[in-house]
């Protein structure tokens, strides 16, 4: 990063001149090195393009952006200060409305929420709102900024099941309103799909660490290796806690229901990404944890899960790292910028072509996937077009792993210790716009409630229900 | 962080680590399982709770020393402590509530018999355990199985108890009939050998299964075993299933996934040369 100050920002820009300044780009690692080595891909704007992008901002007096996200931030206050270059308040801004902004301004798909409503987009390009938020919030974290301040004790005690995006988010909220918050987390590490699923390459360990530091800092109690459903169950943290919080995830990964899928080198992307992130298998034998690396590994599904996979594979050495979805590129719900990164990275697109068997040799290693093509017919309920099979297109993808992605399912450990909590037919927990379960005093948030979604949407969930779960607190007399 | 509070050796490559872990010794069930994390970069292994003492908030684990992270576990002292154990995991075992039980314990696989054999000791069944090793320093557990019931031990070279396998012995008690229900641990060979033993005699047998976990909660899927057909997480919907109904091959199969990284990970000063150049 440049240590020269950015040149200072003229008194008042007129807004013509805002609008004659041009995108700034991110700065890469190299595509071809990048393929082999686990460092992180976006290298973050340096100081005078981060004030420059800022200074793109016109300040609309209605701004879209906030609306498009989740966690209302509130981006032009955050982006005026940077456009004159006080980071410091840029800072306080940006982590008032936000409890992790190092994580979101590099894992949100900004070109969906804020950037596609900032009105510079209407004609030309929208100010790059994730660069700055990753920029502000970064320098945040190396100056050393300290958390929001904090309301008095309240003398009320909340459990957070779950150490993810959601659950990180309403313990800071909840915190910062006086509340004594413990998380309990079932893996030894807190953080979640930010250190389970989320590859290095796109969010070092490191700032999710930071970002915990900064959280337990304020004040919240972390407890690693507690599984709620094993070793607590629902009803017994309601009689230990005022409320209770629950943000466990997305839990048990789909299989494809195929023959063969249970040959060795046939892995969940769960699976696959937590022995390379949470367990550091790409040291082994450095770190203990091993994991089949292939020649050529093919990775099912399209969306943001298996682009990390499919990435993954490349940076351990595989020759030919392929995705492998049954529809064209145009439907995968994966983001447009990881999809250009794997492109670039050399990542194969298999597409219209869909798993009909895993194939394995005498000794049942995975040698192939056996597939048919598809062609697109009639849109379904999705919007999106149906994949029909084309009769004899039978072919075999020879490969040596595969990995799975093509989502999860709800994970029944906490909620069978619990049967008067209301769940959908697909398992997962019911809650309302605040996060409101059927029973009082417990809230649900992210993807135990939602399914698979996203980093952001769970951490609005968080957001949205500590405010209920605040409001719930000091409403209920005692 | 849990304190390793005592340290026995067991047999020539078992041993039993009491930890302090009060939580899990509190509520831990018959037939659970906790997942133990050393220390930074090493593994996440699955262990079976092998007994707890509820007043000292510790429990028993016992460990087969044969990869790198089970050698290093069992190098810890008295006083060491290991960074994470998580749990108690698995659902716990189907214990019936009265009449005659036969527990057979192989290797290893006797500690994990010792708290079902517990459990059914508690609803007033009869236990009877039938154990076995190689040879006579091979035979773990037998005075706290003789605490809770009958036991016949069996070794392979009968320098202790009877000579021959386990499923002889349990061959016999199964035909002098009585036997309610058959619970085998052990190594797959053996498991798979006492389930086809009980079939003829139409004996409900549940075996707990061992296989490749990471995080033992359901969400990688990594355990997956075939139980009738159908494909279950050994983590969540066991570790303890239907013995009749178990793909022993496929389990045996997925086992040795990762066994030439486990000879790659074992640096040479943990390597006992077999061909006899230490000497």
């Amino acid at each position: 990063m440049s240590a020269d100050l950015p040149a200072a920002a003229p008194k008042k820009m007129s807004p013509k001149e805002r609008l004659a300044i041009q995108r700034q780009r991110m700065p890469e690692q190299d595509a071809t090195a990048r393929a082999c080595n686990f460092a992180e891909v976006n290298l973050g704007l340096p100081e005078q393009m981060a004030v420059l992008e800022a200074q793109r901002c016109i300040q609309c007096k209605d701004p879209k952006c906030v609306q498009g996200c989740p966690v209302r931030v509130n981006i032009p206050r955050f982006i005026d200060f940077l456009s004159k270059g006080d980071l410091p308040g840029a800072a306080e801004s940006l982590l008032g409305d936000n409890a992790l902004p190092c994580v979101t301004g590099r894992v949100c798909p900004q070109e969906t929420q804020c950037e596609e409503l900032c009105i510079r987009g209407l004609k030309g390009e929208a100010v790059g709102i994730g660069y700055l938020e990753r920029f502000v919030a970064d320098w945040a974290m190396k100056n050393g900024s300290a958390a929001a301040a904090k309301l008095p004790a309240t003398g009320k005690k909340v459990a957070v099941v779950g150490a993810g995006p959601a659950g990180l988010t309403a313990a800071g909220e909840l915190a910062k309103a006086g509340h004594d918050v413990t998380v309990y987390e079932a893996l030894h590490q807190p953080g979640g799909v930010l250190v389970y699923g989320i590859p290095e390459f796109r969010l070092p360990k490191q700032i999710v660490d930071k970002e915990v530091q900064r959280l337990t800092d304020a004040g919240v109690k972390i407890e690693c290796n507690v599984v709620v459903g094993r070793t607590y169950t629902l009803p017994e943290l309601r009689q230990t806690f005022d409320a209770v919080f629950i943000a466990n995830g997305a839990g048990l990964p789909v299989f494809m229901n195929v023959p063969g899928e249970n040959l060795k080198g046939v892995y969940s992307a769960n699976e696959y990404l937590t022995r390379v992130n949470l367990m550091a298998a790409y040291e082994f034998p450095q770190a203990d944890t091993p994991v089949l690396v292939g020649k050529r590994v093919a990775v099912v599904g399209g969306g943001n899960v298996a682009m990390d996979a499919v990435r993954t594979a490349k940076r351990l050495g595989a020759e030919v790292a392929s995705i492998v979805y049954r529809r064209t590129k145009a439907e995968m719900p994966a983001r447009v910028e990881e999809v250009h990164h794997a492109e670039a990275e050399g990542v194969v697109f298999e597409m219209l072509v869909a798993p009909l068997a895993v194939v394995g040799n005498d000794k049942k290693w995975v040698t192939g996937l056996k597939c048919q093509r598809i062609q697109l017919g009639e849109p379904d309920a999705s919007g999106r077009r149906s994949p029909v099979p084309i009769a004899g297109s039978e072919f075999v993808l020879d490969c040596d792993v595969v990995v799975v992605a093509i989502g999860t399912r709800a994970n029944p450990l906490l909620t069978a210790t619990c049967p008067e909590l209301k769940l959908n037919k697909r398992g997962n927990i019911e809650a309302d716009e605040n996060g409101m379960t059927s029973l009082p005093g417990v809230f649900a948030g992210g993807d135990i409630v939602r399914g698979a979604a996203t980093v952001i949407l769970a951490m609005g969930d968080g957001k949205r229900s500590a405010t209920a779960i605040d409001r719930y607190l000091n409403n209920r007399a005692d | 962080m849990h304190r390793i509070v005592s340290k026995a050796q067991l047999s020539p490559n078992v041993t039993r680590l009491d930890l302090e872990a009060p939580r899990i010794a509190q509520i831990r069930q018959p037939g659970q399982f906790v997942i133990v994390r050393r220390g930074p970069r090493a593994e996440r292994i699955p262990l079976t709770i092998a007994d707890v003492d509820r007043q000292a908030g510790t429990i028993a684990l016992v460990i087969q020393a044969v990869g790198k992270s089970t050698k290093e576990l069992v190098s810890l002292s008295v006083g060491d402590s290991i960074q994470d154990i998580s749990g108690p995991l698995g659902m716990p075992t189907e214990v019936i509530e009265k009449g005659r039980a036969l527990c057979v314990g192989g290797g290893v696989g006797t500690a994990v018999v010792h708290p079902i054999a517990q459990g059914l000791h508690a609803k007033g069944v009869h236990v009877t355990s039938v154990i076995g090793g190689r040879s006579k320093e091979w035979v773990i557990f037998e005075n706290e199985l003789k605490r809770l019931g009958d036991v016949v031990v069996c070794t392979d070279d009968g320098s202790y108890g009877r000579k021959g396998f386990v499923t002889d012995a349990a061959k016999e008690i199964l035909t002098a009939g009585g036997i309610d229900i058959v619970y085998a641990v052990g190594p797959v060979p053996m498991m798979r050998a006492v389930a086809s033993l009980t079939r003829p005699f139409g004996v409900h047998t549940i075996v707990s299964l061992n296989p490749v976990m990471v995080d033992g909660t359901g969400m990688c899927g990594g355990c997956r075993v075939d139980v009738g057909g159908e494909t279950k997480f050994a983590c969540v919907d066991g570790p303890e299933f239907d013995g009749h109904k178990v793909d022993f091959d496929l389990l045996a199969d997925r086992l040795s996934t990762y066994r030439t990284h486990e000879q790659e990970a074992i640096t040479p000063k943990d390597h006992d040369c077999r061909v006899g150049l230490q000497k």
